[in-house]
């Protein structure tokens, strides 16, 4: 398995694992025309992260059903948004009794990080015209982390979308399956749904929190949320808890944890 | 109401992906606007896991999700993949109700 598929399996549904889009290498190596064994190496490759990445839409799925979602919504949400950690806020704050627009705040606040990822993708994949609208949606780490690892244009560009269209496919799949299940069974509580939500940001932000910085964050956050839930409407704490952020924008360059 | 949040939060987010591929890359290279893309999430995911575990509407309780939640970092701990460490969370809280 090569660098970017350990990167991009490290994440946890499409678009849950965090990918440095600091460093820039952009093409290190001239381009050159890639040969079979390498085309199937990346192809095997991205195929299996796509698959193993893409069967969390289970997860979705069964979630999203508890909290209400219908079987339609949820699949909607999979095809429509298809970035996992801005769906499973979405489905957080709407299952907890949040209002439609707070749950939509927070799943776009959470979505930001992928313009990121666009801008370090633009100049690795060079897309034009329509190509870009399209290739828009498969945004997202585990594409990003893919097409990043690779040596030259041309096999980013296969890394990305096989990877895209891989995850793409299994994930929207995943969602139909676990959200038809889900609504089969009884009280969803008594599966403990309700904990695997919760249970499912916390594996998200797992890997993001080694930094310094990133525990003071993490920490104010929780402080902000708990303190928020008596006084304001279900939904807001965890929109209030963006304001953990406020540290850093204080502080000069250079000096990040 | 839910499908107003569907559709807007995918909307948004395809801007959000979108905008990436098409605006100047020296907009997004502020360190200002890059520190705050990095610590954004953190604290929204973990306000999200504080709050699923402790919020019971607008109160504060401590149940079975607890332990759950607690199962869970143990399964992180020991590198246990994303589906396991839900599974094991959902497991562990469904149990405790059991008892």
């Amino acid at each position: 398995m090569t660098r970017g598929a350990r990167a991009a399996l490290s994440g946890t549904g499409p678009n849950t694992g965090p990918v440095p889009v600091a460093a820039s290498q952009d093409n290190p190596e001239p381009q050159r025309r890639l040969g079979s064994a390498a085309r199937r190496v990346i192809t095997r490759d991205a195929l299996g992260v796509g698959l193993a990445v893409g069967t969390s839409g289970l997860t979705f799925g069964a979630a999203g059903a508890a909290a209400g979602l219908s079987v339609l919504q949820c699949c909607a949400t999979s095809l429509l948004m298809f970035t996992g950690a801005s769906q499973f806020a979405l489905i957080g704050v709407l299952g907890s009794g949040g209002s439609a627009v707070a749950g939509a705040i927070s799943a776009v606040a959470l979505g930001t990080r992928n313009s990121f990822y666009g801008i370090r993708l633009a100049s690795l994949l060079r897309l034009r015209g329509a190509r870009r609208l399209v290739s828009a949606q498969i945004v997202i780490d585990e594409t990003t982390a893919m097409a990043t690892a690779q040596s030259g244009p041309e096999s980013s560009r296969l890394a990305f979308f096989i990877t895209g269209i891989s995850l793409y496919v299994t994930w929207n799949l995943a969602t139909l399956v676990g959200a038809v299940t889900a609504g089969a069974v009884g009280d969803p509580d008594s599966f403990g749904i309700d904990a695997a939500v919760p249970a499912a940001f916390l594996a998200l932000v797992a890997p993001r929190l080694r930094g310094a910085q990133e525990r003071r964050t993490a920490l104010l956050a929780v402080l902000i949320g708990l303190a928020a839930v008596p006084v304001t409407p279900v939904g807001v704490p965890v929109l209030l808890s963006a304001l953990a952020v406020a540290p850093v924008l204080f502080r000069r360059n250079g000096t990040g944890a | 109401m839910i499908w107003l949040a569907v559709l807007g939060a995918a909307f948004g987010c395809y801007l959000l992906k979108l905008g990436g591929l098409l605006v100047p890359a020296r907009v997004l290279r502020q360190p200002t606007v890059q520190r705050v893309a990095e610590q954004l999430p953190v604290a929204l995911l973990m306000a999200l896991v504080a709050v699923g575990t402790l919020a019971d509407g607008r109160s504060l309780v401590l149940d079975a999700r607890v332990a759950g939640l607690a199962a869970a970092v143990v399964a992180l701990f020991l590198r246990a993949p994303f589906l396991v460490v839900v599974v094991v969370a959902a497991g562990t809280t469904a149990l405790v109700r059991l008892i």
